[in-house]
Order: structure tokens, then sequence, then C-alpha cells
């Protein structure tokens, strides 16, 4: 059995497809999580995929702030993610709101509504960070099984 | 065939034969990173992809899904246990086929948009690509007066003389079967994030696994039909199938998906026209 779950707990860090959701604000994370995922810093390396749909994703990355308008869908998205799955927060907006917290319509940061795993800091986050999120994210997973 | 024999065969087909597709594709995702001048995943990753998903929490909008995801592999896993048995090429060909059609009764049991999408994307390929698979087998027929395979090993020449144009046709059908570009209208391996692979939506985790690893047993089974036309020597046969996958690998990045429409009219009329050719060649040359 040992070899099997030592195979599983590899595969799980091995292979993180992502999800990935902007909740609105600048599009400034936005662009740089896509660039993430260009021949440039070519993440299929790492076994990283962007799957576009959360029933096969493994890892959800959210950037922007979450409003009253698409909390819901966040809370969807995040619902249909079969366990073991991790969230990462990236840019000042995810963490916080950052520069949109007092408009109205914001409801703050990406905790607010569904549990952060990871949180990337930057306004916008350089794309090396993102991929270093997502290693944090595996660290998380190996620790977990 | 002896028992041994039969166990033999029982284990090529359903372990060793597999094992091998999934390092294929792993050199494929490889050499198509290459050719984007990227580095690619492991080769080992098609693996790590199956093991991770069949770790995950099952969950299922209905049972039909976990139901038909099982058929499907029942039917890709049959109908290569049958090949390495020498049965009877039509008996194999009804199989794959019912197989197949179970993946798209899979996605037509939930209500989403995606999947009916998906489910009917498949179902236009799975009627693209049947006729050609059919037309082979009968050149095959026709070459060998028999539908057993025993009778193409049986031959002293390599079938490929005989039918070079049915190989080609075969070729048409290994790309739409291998989901490759131009022919990619339903779960292309590359557009995971539209709507294409709708087909795969619903199924996630363990049942993602078992659809993945049943299209692992089908590419088997094509890429066993084309082995069939050099079956006198292992160094032809593998120098034939290589040559063959790379050049499927190649079509795939240099081409781009197309519609349904194109797909079936291109696929019926070069597939048809090519067997016919050969077929009336066989019967009167
Ligand atoms: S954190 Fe900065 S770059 Fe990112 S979405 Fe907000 S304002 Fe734009």
């Amino acid at each position: 059995m040992n070899i099997l779950s030592n195979f599983l707990q590899t595969s799980r860090i091995k292979s993180p497809w992502v999800l990935h959701f902007d909740c609105g604000s600048c599009n400034g994370c936005d662009i740089e999580t896509l660039a993430v995922l260009t021949p440039v810093y070519d993440v299929e390396r790492f076994g990283i995929i962007n799957m576009g749909n959360p029933k096969h994703a493994d890892v959800f990355l959210v950037t922007g702030t979450v409003n009253h308008r698409n909390k819901k869908v966040l809370k969807n998205l995040y619902d249909q993610m079969p366990q073991p799955r991790a969230v990462i927060a990236i840019g000042a907006c995810g963490l916080s709101g950052g520069v949109f917290r007092d408009a109205p319509n914001v409801v703050g940061g990406v905790d607010k509504v569904i549990p952060v795993d990871v949180y990337v800091p930057g306004c916008p986050p350089k794309p090396e960070a993102i991929i270093d999120g997502v290693v944090k994210a595996l660290e998380l997973f190996a620790a977990k099984s | 065939m002896t028992s041994v024999q039969v166990f033999l065969a029982l284990i090529a087909a359903l372990f060793l034969a597999p094992m091998a597709v999934g390092v294929l594709t792993g050199v494929d995702r490889r050499i198509t990173a290459r050719l984007q001048s990227r580095l690619g995943p492991p080769i080992l990753q098609p693996f790590y992809d199956i093991g991770k998903l069949l770790g995950k929490e099952p969950m299922l909008a209905n049972h039909w899904l976990a139901f038909c995801s099982f058929l499907y592999l029942a039917g890709a896993v049959t109908s290569v246990v049958l090949f390495f048995l020498q049965a009877d090429l039509l008996l194999i060909f009804f199989v794959q086929a019912v197989g197949s059609v179970f993946l798209v009764i899979g996605a037509l049991t939930v209500p989403s948009p995606y999947s009916q999408i998906g489910a009917h994307r498949e179902l236009l390929q799975i009627i693209a690509y049947e006729p050609l698979l059919i037309l082979v087998i009968v050149g095959i027929f026709l070459a060998t007066g028999s539908f057993k395979i025993e009778a193409v090993y049986a031959m002293e020449q390599p079938l490929l003389f005989k039918l070079p144009l049915l190989f080609l046709v075969l070729g048409i059908a290994l790309t739409i079967k291998l989901r490759k570009s131009p022919f990619d209208i339903s779960a292309s391996h590359h557009a995971h994030q539209e709507i294409v692979r709708g087909v795969y939506t619903e199924y996630s985790g363990p049942y993602l696994a078992i659809v993945e690893i049943a299209h692992w047993f089908e590419i088997v089974l094509i890429l066993c039909l084309l082995s069939l036309f050099w079956s006198t020597g292992v160094v032809g046969l593998v120098l034939l199938l290589g040559i063959t996958y790379f050049v499927e690998i190649l079509v795939d990045n240099t081409t781009s998906r197309m519609t349904w429409r194109w797909m079936l009219g291109t696929a019926w009329i070069t597939g048809i026209t090519f067997s016919l050719i050969n077929l009336l060649w066989l019967y009167y040359g």
C-alpha cells in the first residue's frame, strides 16, 4: 500500500491542474496570470495545465476584487472543485480589495467568501511570484496527505 | 493458441500495451512542447495525471456517469483483449463501437449545455471514422480472404503493399481517434478551457481517470490495426508505427481545428475515394 500512496502523493504534487477566475478590477493580475501559461514561462513542464473546468481542477487561482455580484459565482466554482483543492489569492485586490476596497460594491479579499490557502502579494505580482504561489500550494498538498 | 500463449496475450493486452501508450502520450506531449519551443512535461506526466485523478474525491452529477465510464472502459479493454487473442476483426470493430458510444451516453445524461454540445460533437466524430474503419476491415478481407487476424499473420508480404491507400484512410481514423488537429472538434488535447472539451466536462476525479485509461486502450486498438499492415517483421512494424505517430504529431501542430461539417466532408470524401480506388484495384488487379 505504501508504494501506492507514495505514488498518489507524488502525482498530486506533479500534476496540478489550475482553474483561473478573475473577479474584476483592473485586469493587471489577470494578464500576468495568463502570461504564466505562455511558452515564455512554460508551466506545463511542472505538469500545470489551465483547465477552465472546476470539476477537473486542483488549484484555484483567483485575481481581482470580490464584489457583491460575483461572490456567488466564486463560491459556486469553489464548491464544484473536488477535494483535495487549494485556493490561491493573487494581487493586492485579491488579498484585501486593493485600491478598490472602499468602493460601495466591493466585498474585499477573496478570503471573505472562500478559504484561501496561499496569498501572492503585488500589484500586479510578477509571473515568477505566481509560480511560487502554486509551488507553495503544492507543498500544502504534500503536507495534507 | 495454447493456454500459456493466451495468458501472455492477456498480460500484454491488459498491462503492457496501455503502459506503452501512456509513455507514448508522454513522449507526444514532450515533442509537441519542443515543436512550440517549450521544454514540456516529464515523460511520465500522463501517469501522474491519472494517479492524481484516481486519488481525488468522487463527485458525480448522477450515477449514470459512473456506469457509462465503466462501460466505456469495458468496451475498450474487451476490444484490445479480443485483438490480442486474434479474434474476428468485425467482432473487435463492433465491441469498440459500443464502448465509444457509452462515453457519449454518459455526457448526454447530464443536462449541462457544455456536456450536451460535447456529446453531439463526439457523435459526429464517431460517424466520421466508423465507416472508414469498416472499409479498412473490408479491404483486409479482400486481401486475405478472411476476417480473422491469423490470416493476416499468415501472409508472406506485408499488407501495406496491397493496401497503401487504405493505410492512409486508417491514418485519418487514427487522427480523429487521437483527438488531434484538424479533427479535434470534441475533446481536443490542447483545448482544456474551451467548450470543445465538453464531452469530458461532467466526468471528474476517478471517473475522468477511467475515461482517460479507456482512451489509452482505444489508441492501443488503432495502433494494433496499423500494425497489421506490416506483420512480417518487427523492425518494419516499429518503424511504420513510429513514423505514422510522428507524422500525426506534426499534423497536429501545423493545422488548426476545423468545423464538424468540414471534418465529416473531408473524412468521408477522401476516405471513401481512397478506399474505393484501393478496393477496385484489389478486386480487378
Ligand atoms: S492588484 Fe493591482 S494589478 Fe492586480 S487587479 Fe488589482 S489593481 Fe490590478
